[in-house]
């Protein structure tokens, strides 16, 4: 099995990093720092797209690099922060300590499912001509730590983060899988994901405007 | 036949939109006169899709299997904004306007969604419907709404990020044989079907069952499906039991359909079958014990997305005509079921069924329907779910499916024994005295601006509950529904029947 060359590298390298910060949001306590992660993550993705569409010579994942950067890395955060408002900057009642598990059980668990991602997507044979198939297996363990994300964090902006930071998973797996998707299919996916975080920040708001809580821990009224 | 669909697919945007801006009593009429449209849109494409499929623009289509789902949702649309005409009076305008925008943008993606040539734009539409729905349910403003529509768009969410993955390996699967610029339109991913990649189709319909399956409601991923239900306004809980289920069926039937003719029937049959089989289970045994009236006809929700998903499992042509049928009866009864339930909840200001006696007496026009429409769900001949459970057990039994069929024909039978001994204590059970007392519950109830629903977890002490029906506009949607129910169970009309058996041949993989 021949090493991979430079381009696999990095590519595998930007995969990787995209999975140590969705372990960072998993163990971050503060929305603020959380809400900087996956930023963060979304910034990688686009370098991702740039990265694949100068080796492959994709003009069209320029143009969704743009795209991606202008929502996710300025537009999602920003009408996150609007949306949480003042609870974004401070320690947020409910955020903090909502681990179902102690935050190193709950890394631990993380490596499993990521290991269990990891090594059952990359069995599958899934070859690419676009991307490293690598990248894809670590797709496929970052889609199993923002579950966990979603979880093992009892308050709504963890969730709602980890929501997200699926939502780049997908993309991920997305750029290796299915780098010539149409150009207008890739728009209307993240302007439907546009739409979701509008959604999910106006019942972040709701449920604390009637707990004064971001916890959900109280979330159960409803059962049976 | 394509300003027709254009039209299907402008109408209730633009009346949504409308809605918001004109006086609530405007927006309830346009909304009535929206679905009533669309509806004779839909009858308008029926004579054409039972015999061909039409296409626009390339990125449009229907055939005969969408032209079922547009069928059921359109008939839903029609009849819950006329019920909803009578649910909202005496709402505030804000809470009336805003309810009749996101009521017709909700039907607006359900409708788009069967209309859709891509499996992209199909997952766009769900995933519309998805964050639509979801601030309709909290729109009450209660307790029990805000956490119902969390757990709702978090889970619903997270099924449709599957869902997605699900389209980008249907994608990758489909760009090995149609080239990489290929854009996931299904005729197609249906003509390379024998030549696509099997391990990729594989995974796209086992993530297309458990995203699509989640809004489904399939077990074991159906846990947002009773909350939502009882906690949203009851025109909404109609809407998301007889139509958004389907919906979210309806995509996984496409991947299905793909599925079938890459990896052959095998695979795709074992897995609705397991998943069917386990989700009718769960609901056949949850019916028992339900106090929420909502959330009683919730778990028949379930109990009926199993049994769709058995009849796909038969794969017998007569099981998938009663599948097809199905959808539509499903959504005229569970339809009726839900909005008589409204009326009995306005009644008795409690979503509580022991708190719920005489409806028979009290109501003379919902108390009847709600038992005709409980009967219908319990596919008590002559109603349509009669005719469409029969076809689905004759197939499953002409396919060999005997431990299937037999299990279907069980569990069918243990829930209709859970609806008709909870539906039967609401009605026929004589009220303790003429007073219905009790202490107030602290479940959700009216604000002080009239903006959420009245209802309470047990009636107001001392309220006297007088004969009469809340408003006549809650009952003649439910009529209507009941002459579908007859017609569907007695004699189909022969375009219906013709698009059926259109559709369960697509589904077989005719072109």
């Amino acid at each position: 099995m021949s090493p991979p060359g430079v381009y696999e590298g990095v590519a595998n390298v930007i995969a990787a990093l995209m999975l140590l910060l969705e372990f960072g949001m998993l163990r971050q306590a503060l929305i603020r720092d959380q809400v900087r992660l996956y930023t963060a993550q979304s910034a990688l993705i686009s370098v991702l797209a740039i990265v694949i569409a100068a080796n492959r010579n994709l003009p069209e994942l320029y143009a969704l690099a743009g795209l991606s950067a202008a929502l996710k890395v300025v537009a999602v955060p920003l009408v996150l922060r609007r949306l949480l408002g003042s609870r974004i900057g401070e320690e947020a009642p409910g955020v903090a300590g909502s681990y179902t598990l102690s935050p190193a059980s709950a890394v631990l668990v993380a490596i499993g499912l990521a290991a269990f991602g990891f090594f059952s997507f990359g069995s599958l044979g899934i070859h690419s001509r676009q991307a490293p198939e690598t990248a894809l297996a670590i797709a496929a363990a970052m889609v199993f730590v923002a579950f966990g994300l979603m979880i093992v964090r009892r308050d709504v902006a963890s969730q709602a983060i980890g929501f997200f930071s699926l939502e780049n998973a997908i993309s991920l797996a997305s750029l290796v899988l299915a780098a010539g998707l149409p150009l207008l299919l890739e728009t209307a996916f993240l302007f439907d994901l546009l739409l979701a975080v509008v959604v999910f920040g106006m019942l972040i708001r709701a449920h604390h405007a009637r707990s004064e809580s971001l916890s959900t821990t109280d979330l159960t009224r409803l059962r049976g | 036949m394509s300003g027709v669909i254009l039209a299907i697919l402008i109408v209730p945007l633009v009346t949504g939109i409308v809605s918001f801006w004109v006086p609530a009593r405007a927006a309830a009429r346009i909304t009535i006169a929206a679905g009533i449209a669309c509806f004779g849109l839909v009858l308008a494409l029926i004579p054409e899709v039972a015999h061909g499929t039409l296409s626009y623009l390339s990125y449009l289509r229907v055939d005969a299997v969408s032209g079922v789902f547009l069928l059921a949702t359109s008939f839903l649309y029609a009849a819950v904004s006329v019920y909803a005409a009578g649910y909202l009076k005496g709402r505030s305008e804000r809470y009336t306007r805003r309810f009749y925008l996101g009521f017709n943008v909700f039907a607006w993606a359900m409708l788009a969604a069967p209309v859709m040539g891509s499996l992209a734009l199909l997952w766009i539409a769900v995933e519309i419907t998805t964050v639509v729905s979801a601030l309709l349910v909290a729109i009450e403003g209660t307790d029990g709404a805000a956490e119902a529509s969390w757990k709702y768009v978090l889970i619903a969410s997270a099924g449709i990020g599957l869902a997605l993955l699900a389209t980008i390996f249907a994608y990758y699967a489909g760009a090995q044989v149609l080239g990489e610029h290929s854009n996931l339109a299904i005729e197609p991913l249906l003509r390379a079907g024998p030549r696509l990649p099997h391990t990729p189709v594989r995974l796209a319909f086992m993530l297309a069952v458990l995203g699509y399956g989640t809004k489904v409601g399939l077990f074991p991923v159906h846990t947002w499906l009773p909350d939502a239900h009882s906690e949203a306004p009851t025109p909404v809980s109609a809407m998301l039991s007889g139509a958004l289920l389907a919906t979210s069926f309806y995509a996984i039937l496409r991947f299905y359909q793909v599925a079938s003719a890459t990896l052959g029937s095998g695979f795709p049959r074992d897995t609705l079958l397991a998943f069917g089989i386990a989700s009718l289970l769960l609901a056949s045994l949850y019916v028992f014990g339900q106090r929420d009236v909502k959330r009683f006809l919730a778990y028949s929700s379930v109990e009926h997305m199993g049994i769709l998903a058995i009849g796909v499992s038969f794969g017998a042509p007569i099981a998938l005509a009663g599948v097809l049928l199905h959808v539509m009866a499903h959504a005229a009864a569970k339809g009726n079921a839900f909005m008589g339930a409204g009326v009995f909840t306005i009644k008795y200001q409690t979503k509580q069924m022991s708190a719920m006696h005489g409806g028979l007496a009290l109501l003379p026009w919902s108390g009847p329907l709600f038992l005709l429409a409980i009967l219908a769900l319990s596919a008590v001949p002559p109603f349509g779910i009669f005719r469409s459970e029969f076809q689905i057990v004759a197939g499953g039994l002409a396919s060999g499916n005997y431990a299937a069929a037999a299990a279907l024909v069980v569990l069918v039978t243990i829930a209709f024994f859970g609806l008709a001994t909870s539906a039967t204590a609401m009605l026929l059970t004589p009220k303790p005295d003429e007073t219905a007392a009790g202490r107030p519950g602290t479940g959700p109830g009216p604000r002080a601006d009239g903006s959420a629903v009245a209802v309470r977890t047990r009636p107001l002490a001392s309220q006297v509950l007088t004969r009469g029906e809340p408003s006549a506009w809650m009952v003649v949607p439910v009529v209507a529904g009941l002459a579908v129910l007859v017609l569907l169970g007695v004699h189909p009309p022969a375009e219906l029947t013709e698009l059926i058996t259109r559709g369960a041949a697509q589904l077989r993989g005719a072109p």
